[in-house]
């Protein structure tokens, strides 16, 4: 093998990370716009499996169009903000700032079957990694009528669980308040009886990610408790 | 580069290089490498298609600019500059599933930039791209690939058959009304420990056949 001097080694070495920088970057910039798109769709594919309507990547757009009626942005007292696109707000930003200036982003949906509901996304803290989904409130503002839950990295078999119907539809009808106290809904291990309007079946060996998910729900709907008792029947 | 000494593309040798790694000197079954993605990866047909697919491009293109450069790698910072091609490729590989087919990449998820860890191709590239010429090497490195990827299908194969009862998520089961007769999907074999077993069934068949692989006491 024929021996190289220190210095041909530094500039190889040099060489190398510029063109190969500068080729990864290329191909980042290139490709941004494409990726970007997928992530929208996949934003708007999982509102509406939220309200319960399965798409896929072709029709999501279309059928985003036709059921979700309007997002706006509310703050912690419940009152609207102008001049926020509620579709663009980035949930893991605003949870970094103080409660009174985060933007709490809202859509309105009219799913086929005739009810009126708000989507509310959610994003909190799983095992490996985040966890976020969306939530949709009957006209009651108290009635889950669906949610969508998703995970970046969540044990599969275990934790990448909540990403399932099993998991999410039973959540279906659970109630977030009694009478007017927040309650939110939590999860039981060993599983909760079909009586519980409070309470649904937890992930066995997927208890960081369950408790996670029970948190999240907590913690991002309870800043939607003004606006949620307001609108309340 | 050097010496052309006129040999013809596709050579016994070269052909060679592209059909042992499918049998005789398979990656996954013979040199028992790469394993951990094939545990991972094999639970549906279709991830373990674009696995096998992005595995085999890494591994021939990292191959060919391996090859290519292999008189300028200083010997002392081979094993970096190995391993930047191969990041990079990954890299690549990975915004490209990003960007055209979402849907596979979510379900490979980590599993594309775990492509970098894979030792098939790390081995690949200091076995063979660093003393073969670039063309040989390329072609080393679509065989390899091959050969793990064959594996891939095999064991996705049986096991999305026999866990969920689909073939490329197509219904087959349920179209041929085997349900009905009061047969249920196999839960277990989703489990990753099934894939080694399917795999360990696969090397089991293989070295039965073949007296050569089977070692001397």
């Amino acid at each position: 093998m024929k021996q190289f001097s220190n210095r041909y080694i530094f500039i190889f070495s040099i060489v190398m990370v510029i063109a190969v920088a500068a080729l990864l970057s290329l191909a980042a910039t290139l490709l941004q716009p494409a990726q970007a798109r997928n992530l929208e769709i996949e934003k708007k594919r999982n509102m509406l499996e939220s309200i319960n309507i399965p798409a896929t990547s072709e029709n999501a757009e279309e059928l985003y169009d036709k059921y979700i009626k309007e997002g706006f942005v509310l703050n912690s007292k419940g009152e609207p903000v102008e001049g926020v696109d509620a579709f663009t707000v980035v949930l893991k930003n605003e949870q970094k700032k103080p409660l009174e200036v985060q933007s709490l982003p809202v859509f309105r949906a009219e799913p086929p079957d005739g009810e009126k509901v708000i989507i509310i996304p959610v994003e909190g803290k799983g095992l490996w990694g985040p966890i976020y989904g969306y939530v949709s409130l009957k006209s009651d503002m108290n009635t889950i009528y669906g949610v969508n839950f998703d995970h970046k990295g969540e044990t599969p078999g275990l934790g990448a669980e909540i990403n399932t119907t099993p998991f999410e539809s039973q959540f279906h009808g659970k109630r977030l308040f009694d009478n007017d106290s927040f309650i939110s809904v939590q999860v039981i291990k060993g599983g909760a009886p079909e009586s519980d309007i409070h309470g649904v079946d937890a992930i066995s060996g997927g208890t960081i990610t369950s408790n996670g998910l029970q948190n999240m729900i907590f913690d991002c709907l309870l800043k939607y408790n003004d606006y949620l008792l307001k609108n309340k029947i | 580069m050097d010496n052309h000494e006129k040999e013809p593309m596709f050579s016994a040798k070269n052909l060679k290089l592209l059909t042992e790694p499918l049998g005789l000197n398979n990656p996954i079954t013979v040199q028992v490498l790469g394993i951990c993605s094939a545990l991972a990866v094999t639970v549906k047909l279709k991830p373990a298609l674009v696995m096998a697919l992005s595995v085999t491009i890494v591994t021939a293109v990292s191959n060919l600019v391996i090859a290519s450069l292999r008189k300028y790698i200083p010997d002392r910072i081979r094993i970096i500059v190995q391993l930047v091609v191969i990041a990079t490729m990954v890299i690549l590989v990975d915004q490209l599933l990003k960007a055209y087919v979402f849907d596979v990449s979510k379900q490979l998820s980590v599993f594309v930039g775990l492509i970098i860890t894979n030792c098939i191709i790390m081995g690949r590239l200091e076995a063979f791209a660093m003393a073969n010429k670039p063309w040989p090497s390329f072609i080393d490195g679509i065989g390899n690939g091959a050969g793990y990827g064959l594996i891939l299908i095999v064991v996705s194969f049986f096991r999305e058959l026999l866990g969920s009862g689909t073939i490329y998520g197509y219904p087959v089961l349920a179209k041929l009304g085997i349900y009905n007769s009061g047969y249920e999907n196999n839960g277990m074999v989703i489990l990753p420990p099934m894939a080694l077993i399917f795999v360990g069934l696969i090397i089991w068949f293989q070295r039965s056949r073949t007296r050569s692989l089977i070692e001397k006491q």
